[in-house]
């Protein structure tokens, strides 16, 4: 077998300096009757090629070749080959986790510099090694506030994302959280007047999402004055990262959680992504995951190492602060090199472009009969529309025409059904969003 | 600016270190920035360009990012393909880390991840243009059941940790649909540190158990400590001295006489895999770690998949939603559980990752036992070589990893930390060191099937020279690592006075 690395004789070799004649002996301390003695029902084994023509079919089998408006958390930006071909490399692509630092200065110096990015980019003061994805960053932010403030009440935005509340909901039922959710206004932002300062008081978090998942912008700083009023700490979420390039990053949140996927890593049906916390240094003792830090070596060359490991399960254990162990290293870096490729002025451009493509596709939906803005609020990549019709018919209709139609909010929001948010990046061509734009048009004229 | 190229003439700086070579006095990319530099460019837009403080208002805009890279592509490449040059990977030889199974990480498997068809897809797609993506998903579930010998799966955890979290989830649901959750799980004190960090956060009491004299479960006293008020035994098995727990069925028995559960953390799945199944022996609930048995890359710390396995009584709790072939042979995901534990995390998991995975299993079949005797060969193996120069504090029958102690080393003061970075010296990456708790000094070794003879006699030499140089020259193993190009760093200064990012001068 290819990847076994020893001869037939070899093996004899070996196991007669052991002493053992048969490799059977090195398994006795199994008891004899969970020894399995026929091989294992499994598919294979195929050769290098072989394996190659599976995974071609399966590709073939999805939607290979279609446009999508679909953003939802998941955002189709450019990516770069010269980060694709860097994170191969063998140096990282199969380098293991940077405990022994001088071995590893490769991967600690890329945290570091991963770490200065997140800040740079959210208007935070420190952020970690990563996480495993934007939900579990959120909900292990939440976690952090109620460490923070020894308070248990959390109030969470019902324009967080719906499956970000969902893991969130599955980690607080365990540890006394109490989660009340705020609805929105007609701007599609969070309805503030439901806000009460003696709800406030005992309440650890008020949690948001900005852009938010109708797309809109929240008000950051009102929101940050309000719930810090009340001992509160404002606990932002970001799943669309592009959005910081010409977005004000949400400075006065206390806690930043966001998904980074947007930075060059391709949607790959869910994962692997890379969460991101970043917040105030004051708080730097009650944060989870690993941290890369500067030091020197006797000397005095600068070095990096993983530091405050106190924080962590392999030191504290019951006490930590988290039980992440292994999060999202390597594209970690893939962002890092995407965002160091890109460039200031590139995430910026980056960014005008999706809001520029955005308004066009959203003022050449807004010319069809029938079709309407939701909400009032600002938006970036994402925007939310009213139709005559059902979205569910529209994208199936849609999906004839190989686009793949937005997010239909009604299957997530009760109150909102023939309601979508079409996303559009800088990826999208004029001629598809037309081509989508007259496709909508002509669903909606045909006889119901 | 970047450190200042070490005068040749100076012999402190020089002695054993490539620092006057350019790759290795490399600084951050920050400090090679400058304004007007780009490294990406985009295609112009094509449609009418936006203001962005008109459209969003001038309190929704920002400035351009303060200190953000401005660098070229060429210096991209170089800066990070030096970096890369300053770490040890599996492509450059072994890790003996015990209980990280450093295997080799096939490349087909990240050509198949980088397909178009594949990487491009979105997670919230219809199910009717995702088949491919919902049939990997479901295939790769049919093998991990098959290997572990459990009636069902998710994929959804996103590392060994998760997956940890993840079952107790599962085990709390089940033991409530029964009438009461318990508040207990019992932990041998050899365990992984993310065991009892996932028990809190699954809303258990953490009750340590001492392991017996042979470093296993206490068998004899577990009948006292399995109250009615414990859920869960969480065991790895092997355990994490390597050793397989011989006494199983009669643990899974104790167990499940006063209805409590077994959780295996699979950790050490590389000694089972093809041999046994742990759903013969009586084990619950598990979690697999891709990236340690089923080769995905660590990449310097992640990505990972922690799927988690269970017997049927457990099925219907399992997070939602689950990967599913209906009768017409089509497959979906359900939503509809209304048992579920509920979500741990958005969409439908670590797809790259477990698509790698099945890759892996495909490329072995039913031949995957081929590769656990290996493993277990290439441990024992060194083991009988290591033997007359290490202290075994636990005299039993190694798996795919072996645990000795520093004991003999430690009389003339040098102890595993030492020993590790010594091995630095001789190429190899350190075992684990200090890890299990239960064996002072330990040195936890695990080579793994992808060492061939060589290296592991390669392996053995070195240590075999580092135990003589321990008892001639200590001094030299006490201030290795010599020939990298930083020493030993200041691990008290980093977090005295943590500096955890750059800043413009």
């Amino acid at each position: 077998m290819r990847y076994l690395p020893k001869s037939p004789s070899e093996r004899q070799e070996m196991l007669a300096s052991i002493g053992t004649r048969s490799i059977e002996e090195l398994f006795t301390s199994i008891p004899e009757k969970f020894r399995l003695r026929a091989p294992l029902d499994l598919p294979g084994p195929l050769s290098e090629s072989e394996i190659i023509q599976y995974f071609q079919a399966r590709a073939a089998e999805n939607a290979r070749g279609y446009v999508s408006f679909l953003g939802a958390g998941v955002y189709q930006h450019l990516r770069s080959v010269a980060a694709d071909a860097l994170i191969q490399r063998g140096e990282f692509l199969t380098s293991y986790t940077p405990y022994q630092a001088e071995f590893a200065q490769g991967t600690l110096t890329a945290i570091f510099e991963f770490q200065t990015l997140m800040c740079q980019i959210t208007g935070q003061e420190v952020a970690n090694a990563s996480m495993y994805d934007g939900s579990t960053a959120l909900t292990e932010a939440v976690l952090m506030a109620e460490r923070l403030t020894s308070r248990r009440h959390v109030l969470v935005a019902r324009s967080v994302h719906p499956e970000y509340r969902q893991v969130l909901h599955t980690y607080a039922k365990n540890l006394g959280l109490e989660i009340e959710e705020i609805g929105y206004t007609a701007s599609g932002q969070l309805d503030r007047a439901a806000l009460k300062p003696e709800t406030l008081a005992r309440t650890a978090a008020v949690v948001v999402q900005s852009p938010n998942f109708f797309g809109v912008l929240e008000e950051i700083p009102a929101l940050a004055e309000v719930a810090h009023a009340s001992g509160a700490l404002l606990v932002t979420a970001i799943t669309e990262a592009v959005s910081l390039g010409i977005v004000r990053p949400p400075a006065e949140a206390d806690i930043v959680a966001m998904e980074g996927q947007a930075f060059g890593i391709p949607p790959s049906y869910g994962g692997p992504y890379v969460g991101v916390i970043a917040t105030r240094d004051k708080f730097v003792r009650q944060m989870p995951g690993r941290l890369a830090g500067q030091t020197t070596d006797a000397a005095g060359n600068r070095g990096f190492v993983l530091t405050l490991a106190t924080r962590e399960q392999h030191i504290r254990r019951e006490k930590a602060t988290s039980n992440i162990c292994t999060n999202e290293a390597l594209y970690a870096l893939a962002a890092t090199i995407h965002l160091c490729l890109i460039g200031k002025e590139g995430l910026r451009e980056q960014a005008l472009q999706n809001l520029a493509k955005a308004r066009f596709a959203q003022s050449e939906l807004e010319k069809i009969p029938g079709v309407r803005r939701v909400f009032t609020g600002p938006t970036f990549n994402e925007f939310s529309l009213e139709f005559p019709r059902s979205v569910k018919m529209i994208n199936a209709e849609l999906l004839r025409e190989k686009i793949i139609g937005p997010f239909a909010l009604g299957t997530q929001f009760p109150e909102l059904t023939k309601r979508a948010v079409i996303c559009v990046t800088e990826t999208t061509p004029r001629a598809e969003i037309e081509r989508f734009a007259a496709a909508v048009r002509r669903i909606l004229e045909k006889p119901v | 600016m970047n450190p200042k190229l070490t005068d040749l003439d100076s012999p402190a700086k020089n002695v054993g270190k490539a620092r006057a070579h350019v790759s290795q006095n490399e600084g951050l990319i920050f400090e090679q920035s400058a304004p007007g530099k780009r490294g990406m460019e985009l295609p112009p837009l094509d449609v009418p360009a936006i203001d962005p403080a008109k459209a969003l208002g001038s309190q929704h805009t920002r400035d351009a990012i303060e200190g953000f890279p401005e660098v070229s592509e060429i210096e991209v490449i170089r800066h990070f393909t030096r970096l890369s040059t300053w770490n040890y990977a599996i492509d450059l030889g072994m890790y003996p880390l015990g209980s990280c199974t450093m295997k080799y990480n096939p490349r087909v498997n990240e050509f198949v991840a980088r397909l178009d068809g594949l990487a491009t897809e979105h997670p919230e797609q219809p199910a009717e243009v995702s088949q491919g993506c919902l049939r990997i998903l479901h295939d790769l579930q049919k093998c991990l059941l098959s290997i572990t010998g459990m009636d069902a799966a998710t994929l959804q955890p996103a590392a060994g940790a998760q997956g940890e979290l993840t079952g107790l989830l599962m085990i709390r649901a089940y033991l409530e649909s029964q009438g009461n959750p318990r508040h207990k799980v019992l932990i041998p004190d050899s365990a992984h540190g993310t065991n009892p960090a996932s028990v809190v956060i699954a809303g258990y009491e953490v009750q340590n158990i001492k392991s017996n004299s042979r470093g296993q479960i206490d068998t004899d006293h577990l009948r006292e400590f399995v109250t009615d008020d414990v859920a869960a035994l969480m065991l790895t098995n092997p355990s994490t001295l390597g050793v397989f727990e011989e006494r199983i069925a009669e643990i899974a028995a104790i167990l499940h006489e006063r209805g409590a559960l077994l959780y295996m953390d699979g950790a050490n799945m590389n000694a089972l895999a093809g041999v046994t199944r742990p759903g013969d022996f009586g084990v619950d609930v598990m979690h697999l770690n891709l990236h340690k048995t089923f080769s995905t890359p660590h990449g310097g710390g992640g990505p990972g998949a922690g799927p988690v396995l269970a017997k049927k009584i457990l099925e219907p709790f399992l997070p939602v939603p689950v990967v599913v072939q209906k009768p017409d042979g089509t497959y979906a995901l359900d939503h509809n559980r209304p048992k579920s534990v509920g979500r741990v995390r958005a969409f439908a998991g670590n797809f790259g990752v477990l698509l790698r995975a099945l890759a892996y299993t495909l490329a072995y079949g039913p031949g995957i036992r081929q590769a656990t005797e290996d493993a277990v060969l290439n441990a024992n193996y060194i083991r009988k070589n290591l033997e007359p120069y290490f202290d075994l504090p636990y005299n039993l029958p190694s798996m795919h990893e072996v645990v000795f102690s520093d004991a003999r080393q430690k009389t003339k003061g040098v102890n595993t930390m030492d020993i590790a970075k010594r091995l630095i010296d001789y190429g190899f990456h350190p075992y684990t060191t200090a890890f299990p708790l239960i064996v002072p000094g330990a040195m936890m070794i695990e080579p793994t099937e992808s060492e061939s003879k060589q290296e592991c006699d390669l392996f053995i030499d070195a240590m075999r020279s580092i135990a003589a140089e321990a008892d001639a020259t200590p001094d030299l193993v006490k201030t290795a690592p010599h020939s990298t190009r930083v020493g030993r760093l200041d691990e008290v200064a980093a977090a005295r006075k943590p500096v955890l990012r750059w800043k413009p001068a």
